[in-house]
């Protein structure tokens, strides 16, 4: 019925009488495919994606392979809505109105995976990609910078040690460093590179200069989290938007400033910007693959299994994902870095044998 | 008694210097009053020209592709396809499975090994052989050079940009090197690789969009307007519909994203990213606009005509269809272009119900997931790749024809059907 209803609407020359027909039918039939739903994922032929802007670069450029290399193969959807409203849209239930693949660029949370529970989604695939740099670059006319982790935390805490952030030259945060005024191109709070920041770069150099910070990390992240993520809000970091074009080209104008994006930006913009070492490590494809950068973060698909069965295709799009991951492969060239081998023999293993994810393992 | 009213007041005496000062300062006014209006044109037109210029500067590369004379000999490259395959029902599935990417992939290695291989050439290079193929199948016989999309970085050095290393290798290749019209560009959807991206799926999405939008606010925004002018009683209530739809079409349109979320993806269940959800959307929006200017129209249509109408005996119904609306046309349909405009030009709606999503293939009916030209442009001014740039200024470039277009219309159909009193 739903079909007859998608073809009339689909007869172009659609008078207003079928639309207004067509537009009341399939709100009638609301509760009918919403039972056709319940079971099988019935009345869907392409695989729906949402989820995070870092990772959606890479899911778009499988599904074109995907599309390339299967014999009537539907377009899979894919929307970059950010990861913590992308689990949103994912949790919300099973069938063909909820998309079959979340793209994270941090683990699921355990409150996340219960939500999922809640609304009978069932099993759920976890599989890692690869991997994602935090990189810190500035203009090639810069200064050459060296940082450390606990010199980003003294220069864009908003209160490094309990007392608000003075600090206005690097100078005032390090006495080797030059006496230029900090200013630091970041995204927003909403994005989910903010989010890894944070986690990766200010919390180390938050338990390096406090260490009594290291007991509330586990005791009381709440505490935790208000001491050590809490960026200044006083003009020293710049929030620049989520396009991460914008904050290039700032660089590019200011080469005081210093931006912090995704490494693929880094490597696509070479002609630019070029990383400034944290820790005596520059970003690059070796230091972020062999974690001694310290911005380095996995990214993730969620999948739902109850949709493997369901889905036309999602078992074929995500094995054409898993041929194109490895060192040399195409996501790799888009500025992917590859996952060590046999974190990617078990994401294949994940995929090919559906081994469900175990919810003990996250936090 | 007249010779009194003279001695009272006299004629001005233009001659006198307070005089001239008053009539120089009043020119002077005069001039400066028409400089500053000059002034006020000037500039709004040069913005505009600035603009113009530079998205067309910006933008007219993303228009042409840079080619490569690719040259191929498929006999040799071990396809276990065959030209009698390519005839029959199942050539694509043949074709599928021939292993064609390789194989081009190993030409290029082996007819540029020093400039870069396989990596000169686009993610398209081997759909574009395989298009070869498919409409000439002996080419799996014989040797030939077949002209493939180069990659988005040696397209970008050889129209002038990119680092001075990238520009040298398109140097060096010049000879080999040619430049087409992008033709999936225009023909094509949404890609990851900016030589391959196309423009034709949003358009094709805007087109969808536009359609269901006109078809439910058009008739809906005329009857209600007809209504309300010409048989509604003037009473409080009339007054508060007017007062409500006159807010309405103030409202952010971000509103009516949440309303298009709630009532038809979360009530309705109709399919998430849909150009159909995403005309009900707009229609909401510009239903109100359309209201407005379609009341200001009839309400500018003399009574005496429909007075005229109804002495020589014309029915109520008669009045408004054969008198009121035909003369009221050209001004509805301008508020209706006005309002059309503003939807193709609208965002903030459409994501809010899915419609900013990657999609490799244009729409084929209105329930398939569409993206539009705005949300389009949106998401390539985000890409990482410096290709997108072009690309970028390209589509608004599309925009700008498409909007023109619109506008082109308003002013003929106003001026084709207006009528002076």
């Amino acid at each position: 019925m739903l079909r007859l209803v998608q073809a009339l609407a689909a007869r172009m020359p659609a008078t207003l009488p079928h639309l207004v027909l067509a537009a009341t039918a399939l709100g009638a039939l609301g509760g009918c495919v919403d039972q056709a739903a319940g079971g099988a994922a019935g009345s869907r032929d392409q695989i729906r994606v949402v989820g995070s802007s870092t990772v959606y670069p890479f899911t778009t450029l499988v599904a074109e392979q995907f599309l390339a290399n299967t014999v009537g193969a539907k377009p899979p959807v894919i929307e970059s809505t950010g990861t913590g409203a992308g689990m949103k849209l994912f949790c919300a239930g099973i069938g063909a109105a909820h998309p079959d693949i979340e793209d994270a660029s941090r683990r699921m949370h355990r409150s996340e995976y219960e939500s999922c529970a809640r609304h009978d989604v069932g099993l759920v695939l976890e599989v890692q990609v690869g991997i994602d740099g935090i990189a810190l670059a500035e203009s090639l006319h810069g200064s050459g910078m060296a940082l450390t982790t606990t010199d980003l935390y003294r220069a864009l805490a908003a209160a490094p040690g309990g007392r608000r952030n003075s600090a206005r030259l690097w100078r005032d945060v390090d006495p080797a460093l030059p006496a230029i005024p900090i200013q630091v191109y970041g995204p927003p709070a909403t994005s989910g590179t903010r989010d890894s920041f944070v986690e990766l770069i200010m919390a180390p150099g938050c338990e390096a200069v406090e260490p009594d910070t290291r007991a509330l990390r586990e005791r009381a992240p709440e505490q935790f989290a208000a001491r050590c993520h809490r960026l200044r809000d006083d003009g020293a970091y710049i929030d620049a938007g989520e396009n991460d074009n914008l904050i290039v080209q700032k660089l590019r104008a200011n080469p005081d400033a210093i931006g912090i994006f995704g490494y693929a930006y880094l490597e696509e913009n070479a002609g630019a910007v070029r990383g400034v070492t944290l820790g005596g490590v520059a970003p690059s494809y070796a230091t972020i693959a062999d974690g001694s950068y310290p911005g380095a973060r996995p990214l993730y698909l969620y999948v739902k299994k109850a949709h493997l069965r369901a889905i036309p295709g999602l078992r074929a799009f995500l094995r054409q994902y898993a041929t194109l991951w490895g060192r040399q492969g195409p996501l790799v060239r888009r500025g992917l870095i590859a996952s060590p081998e046999p974190v990617q023999r078990r994401a294949a293993a994940v995929i090919a044998q559906e081994i469900a994810l175990d919810p003990a393992v996250l936090r | 008694m007249s010779a009194a009213v003279s001695a009272e007041r006299r004629p001005t005496d233009w001659r006198t210097a307070s005089m001239q000062r008053r009539v120089r300062q009043r020119y002077a006014a005069e001039r400066r009053f028409r400089l500053l209006g000059l002034a006020a044109v000037a500039a709004s037109a040069a913005f505009l020209l600035f603009l113009l210029a530079s998205m067309l500067a910006r933008g007219a590369g993303g228009f042409v592709e840079t080619r490569i004379g690719l040259p191929l000999d498929l006999a040799r490259a071990g396809l276990n396809v065959t030209p009698e395959q390519l005839r029959g029902p199942r050539s694509d599935l043949a074709l599928a499975g021939a292993g064609l990417e390789r194989a081009v992939d190993s030409a290029a290695e082996s007819a540029f090994p020093r400039a870069g291989g396989a990596a000169l050439l686009s993610d398209a290079a081997w759909l574009r052989v395989r298009e070869a193929v498919k409409r000439d199948p002996s080419l799996l016989r014989r040797r030939a050079t077949i002209d493939v999309p180069v990659a988005s970085r040696l397209d970008i050095a050889f129209k002038g940009g990119g680092t001075p290393a990238e520009r040298s290798v398109a140097h060096a290749l010049g000879p080999l090197l040619s430049r087409g019209l992008n033709r999936d560009f225009l023909g094509g959807a949404d890609s990851t690789d900016p030589t391959r991206a196309g423009i034709w799926g949003a358009l094709k999405g805007s087109l969808l969009t536009m359609v269901v939008t006109l078809l439910l606010a058009f008739p809906i925004g005329v009857l209600s307007a007809l209504y309300l002018e010409e048989y509604a009683p003037r009473n409080r209530w009339t007054d508060l519909i007017e007062v409500s739809i006159n807010n309405l079409a103030a409202v952010p349109s971000i509103i009516f994203g949440l309303l298009g979320l709630a009532v038809f993806l979360g009530t309705f269940h109709m399919p998430r990213s849909a150009a159909l959800v995403g005309g009900l959307t707009l229609a909401l929006m510009t239903t109100p606009v359309i209201v407005i200017a379609a009341r200001n129209a009839i309400g500018a249509v003399p009574p005496s005509i429909r007075d005229a109408a109804r002495a020589l005996g014309a029915s109520p119904v008669q009045v408004v269809f054969h008198h009121v609306l035909p003369l009221a046309l050209p001004g509805i349909l301008t508020g209706t272009i006005i309002g059309m405009a503003r939807a193709l030009g609208e965002t903030a709606p459409l994501l809010m119900i899915g419609m900013r999503a990657f999609i490799a293939a244009p729409p084929e009916r209105l329930t398939d997931p569409a993206t539009v030209l705005p949300v389009q442009i949106f998401l390539w001014s985000d890409d990482v790749q410096a290709g997108f740039v072009e690309k970028t200024s390209a589509a608004i470039i599309v925009l700008l024809v498409f909007l023109l277009a619109m506008n082109g219309l308003a002013i003929y159909l106003r001026n084709r059907f207006e009528t002076r009193w």
